[in-house]
């Protein structure tokens, strides 16, 4: 018995499905659990975090429902998963967060844009947050440079402390790896597999979503998310280098290195999650896990209005609704940064230890 | 309501799909009919998971060549020579062509899962197992544009002179319908779900049976095509049976509920009596007679003992093992006599000699001295906890069939070829599979008689 109901669930599952195998050529949670015959609550975890929820066994199980075995994995390790979520946060005083994720995003999303702008307003003089500034430092003569860098790299520093804190919680609970050799062609291994989303491809056919076809778009969504968002993040530190190293200050015209990475990944973090939030609408019921709409939509939210108000802010800078813009970005950008430890975020982080972990143990095992 | 196709398909397996596959490239408009909702379709396909196809040089992902040749002695071996060899040639023949094809058709491969390592180099896997192979071939069908219906029970086929001419069914929304076709390809499998059926050759017994594949499989069809002069061939009263939990549901408890620790220790009856050598065979010739032989003892169901020390040595399984901490414990638990039980172990330990413990060879390791013995892989039953899994038969399908040529045609009880009737699958395995069984080969069965149904019944349709 575990923790859990659902871990319970998935402890059923994976014994009935260890017993046929039918499915280890569809990922990598397959292989894995072959590796073992009991599930710790810390397995099953990790089988839960290395699911990428491609569908494929579901589609292709004998036994899904209606049969009575009632086999249902992407659903279970679905649930399991964003329970893991809230066991591994740091502080444990915030794992609540995760019971209404989409409420809490919403709200720290809300406020923190609200208090951008009440800020830009109550700092400046009506002239200058309506004001059309243009030429380097424009965007400064609204929040000077050294206050908005304080105030991001503190909030960015605290997520990356909580989200090492909660990873570290989740490594040490699933335990060491079958065979136990760490190395750092398992990390190399992982970035790769993590990069391609290898295992979103429902065993090489295509993934299901809203039914029993593998038409599914989600890994075309999730790599024009995911790079958007890594181009994005790269716009933003070349932007720092211009600023500390060469004393060039934003905005950049058009051309430069930061306008173009900047524009390619808002344009990225637009269609994306947008792409995303559709396919999450279409879902078919028996894969999805309703009871994380909230949270799932939320950050595919949180990431479209990063997206969006940079493109905008992009677009209109040098108009009067430059000020107003940029308090809205900004006020977007930082409720990211803060709920990234308590939201869908977390998942690529788990589900990139989880990777680590099974290059490990196929290392191992290929070595043995 | 009356409509008419140039192919009828009766069934939804592999062998329903190849041949609606091949008819409609034929040229053939084509509809099939499944007489099972939607997710139950496919028959015993769906339980599937691999295929036995020749090959003379190894592939991708399989591990080296499995000749005509070695094929063909393997089918011999395991049927005892009751085949058809030209028919079974053909088979092998076409086999080689059948590892293309049915990729060609959507279907992917993947090598031997886990556990399964002695058919890396003949049998080739179906990545995702048999649902996903038949998920292929449908989703093959219908972009053809083969017409498929689920739910659509054939009552009563229309038969004169060895043409069929229509088929009726009753359809749960539209009622009764006749459909008439050009030609037919009935693929609709054996009658291992019929328990009326089973009784007429196995008595009461079959009550306490367990249906492996779907309550659907009921041959229904072929026992219209028996009655209205199709000439039979198969043993009708012989089914393939194996060993599995006891626990299992009646129908579709599929292959997780098998049980393949018969070597690791002893099987007794419900009066904890031994009645069989548990290491005469090796896999997988094993696991294929304990079914019969649990069917054979009171009340249909045998009880696998063994204890802690083997409990790693085979696959884990669905239902976990009933365990006691003494062998008296282990036996209240299961009803057994407890004194009866701790005299068979006892006996049995007493009778074991020393060996090297080997379950990959046939070892050393035998008893003396005792009825019946076991011949390999003897070792005392001593470690604590003591382990039972209850077992029943469960049967797989049945070989009772209709009587084909090479070009998947009927032959009517008078000798003479059917002019437009064709069987593939099940339905017609008892041709070249006359009893025994060997991994993946009603797989190939279905897949390459399915295509020379389709094929053959297109072209019949196209003349």
């Amino acid at each position: 018995m575990h923790g859990t109901r659902i871990l319970d669930e998935a402890d059923r599952l994976m014994t009935v499905c260890n017993s046929c195998r039918y499915c280890e050529g569809l990922c990598a949670v397959f292989p894995a659990m072959e590796m073992r015959r009991a599930f710790s609550d810390g397995d099953l975890n990790y089988l839960a975090n290395l699911c990428h929820s491609c569908g494929a066994c579901y589609v292709d199980c004998q036994f899904s429902p209606p049969h009575e075995f009632n086999v249902n994995v992407p659903k279970t390790l679905a649930v399991a998963r964003a329970e893991s979520y809230a066991a591994y946060a740091w502080p444990v005083a915030l794992s609540g967060a995760f019971a209404r994720n989409g409420l809490v995003i919403s709200i720290v999303a809300a406020l923190s844009m609200a208090a951008f702008i009440l800020g830009f307003a109550a700092l400046n003089d009506r002239s200058v947050l309506f004001g059309v500034h243009t030429g380097p430092g424009a965007f400064y003569k609204l929040m000077p440079h050294n206050a908005m860098a304080a105030l991001f790299s503190a909030a960015f520093l605290y997520a990356i402390l909580a989200l090492v804190m909660s990873v570290r919680a989740f490594w040490r609970d699933i335990g060491p790896a079958v065979g136990g050799r760490a190395d750092g062609g398992s990390i190399l291994q992982a970035i790769r597999d993590a990069g391609e989303l290898r295992y979103l491809h429902g065993g090489g056919v295509g993934c299901y979503n809203e039914d029993d076809k593998p038409t599914d778009r989600r890994k075309l969504y999730h790599h024009l998310t995911f790079y958007g968002f890594i181009l994005c993040f790269a716009a933003t530190s070349v932007a720092t280098l211009y600023h500390y190293l060469l004393a060039r200050e934003a905005p950049y015209p058009w051309w430069d290195v930061p306008v173009v990475l900047g524009t390619l990944g808002g344009i990225g973090l637009i269609v994306g999650p947008a792409g995303l939030f559709l396919a999450k609408l279409r879902r078919a019921p028996e894969l999805l896990d309703e009871t994380r709409y909230g949270m799932d939509v939320g950050f595919i939210a949180m990431l479209f209005l990063t997206g969006l108000t940079g493109m905008l802010l992009l677009l209109l800078r040098e108009t009067a609704a430059m000020g107003p813009l940029l308090a809205l970005h900004l006020g977007a950008v930082f409720a990211l940064f803060i709920t990234m430890p308590y939201g869908k975020f977390v998942h690529g982080i788990y589900r990139f230890a989880a990777l680590v972990r099974y290059a490990q143990e196929r290392r191992s095992e290929a070595g043995a | 309501m009356s409509s008419k196709y140039d192919v009828l398909v009766i069934g939804g397996g592999n062998a329903a799909l190849c041949a609606a596959i091949a008819a409609r490239r034929g040229g053939a408009s084509v509809l099939v009919l499944e007489g099972a909702p939607k997710f139950y379709r496919g028959g015993n396909t769906r339980h599937t998971r691999n295929m036995r196809c020749a090959h003379d040089a190894a592939t991708e992902i399989l591990t080296g060549p499995y000749t005509e040749e070695e094929f063909w002695e393997d089918l011999l071996r395991v049927t005892g020579g009751k085949t058809d060899e030209v028919l079974a040639r053909h088979m092998i023949r076409e086999s080689k062509d059948i590892l293309n094809w049915i990729v060609e058709q959507g279907v992917r491969w993947q090598p031997s899962l886990g556990g399964t390592l002695s058919l890396g180099r003949t049998n080739s896997f179906f990545l995702g197992g048999g649902r996903a192979m038949l998920n292929a071939l449908y989703l093959t069908a219908e972009r053809l544009g083969v017409d498929v219906e689920y739910d659509a029970e054939v009552t009563d086929l229309v038969i004169e002179d060895g043409m069929f001419l229509a088929a009726r069914l009753k359809r749960p929304i539209r009622g009764e319908t006749e459909i008439r076709a050009t030609s037919l390809v009935a693929a609709a499998g054996g009658f291992e779900a019929n328990i009326e059926w089973l009784k007429q050759y196995w008595g009461e017994a079959a009550d306490n049976f367990l249906i492996r594949g779907t309550p659907y499989n009921r041959g229904s069809v072929l026992r219209m095509l028996l009655d209205k002069g199709v000439q039979e061939v198969g043993d009708p009263t012989q089914c393939h049976a194996v060993a599995i939990d006891a626990r299992a549901p009646k129908f579709d408890g599929g292959i997780i509920t098998r049980h393949d620790s018969v070597v690791f220790g002893i099987v007794v009856n419900k009066h904890a009596q031994r009645f069989y050598d548990e290491g005469e065979e090796i896999w997988p010739k094993r696991y294929a007679i304990w079914g019969r032989l649990v069917a054979a003892q009171p009340d249909q169901i045998a009880y696998i003992i063994f204890d802690s020390s083997v409990v790693t040595s085979f696959m884990p399984t669905l239902f976990p093992p009933i365990a006691g901490q003494s062998i008296a414990e282990l036996a209240g638990k299961l009803e057994l006599d407890p004194a009866a039980l701790e005299r068979t172990i006892t006996e049995f330990n007493a009778a074991v000699r020393p060996g090297t413990f080997d379950h990959t060879i046939l070892d050393d390791c035998v008893t003396e001295g005792i009825t019946p013995p076991k011949t390999h892989w003897a070792r005392r039953i001593e470690a604590p906890p003591y382990l039972a899994y209850p077992v029943r038969p469960g049967i797989t399908f049945t070989y009772l069939g209709t009587r084909v040529n090479k070009e998947a045609r009927m032959l009517m009880a008078d000798g003479k070829p059917s002019g437009n009737m064709f069987a593939a699958g099940e339905i017609m395995a008892g041709n070249v599979l006359g009893k025994g069984y060997a991994a993946g080969m009603g797989m190939t069965i279905g897949s390459v008689f399915g295509r020379i149904a389709g094929r053959e019944a297109a072209r019949h349709a196209k003349n």
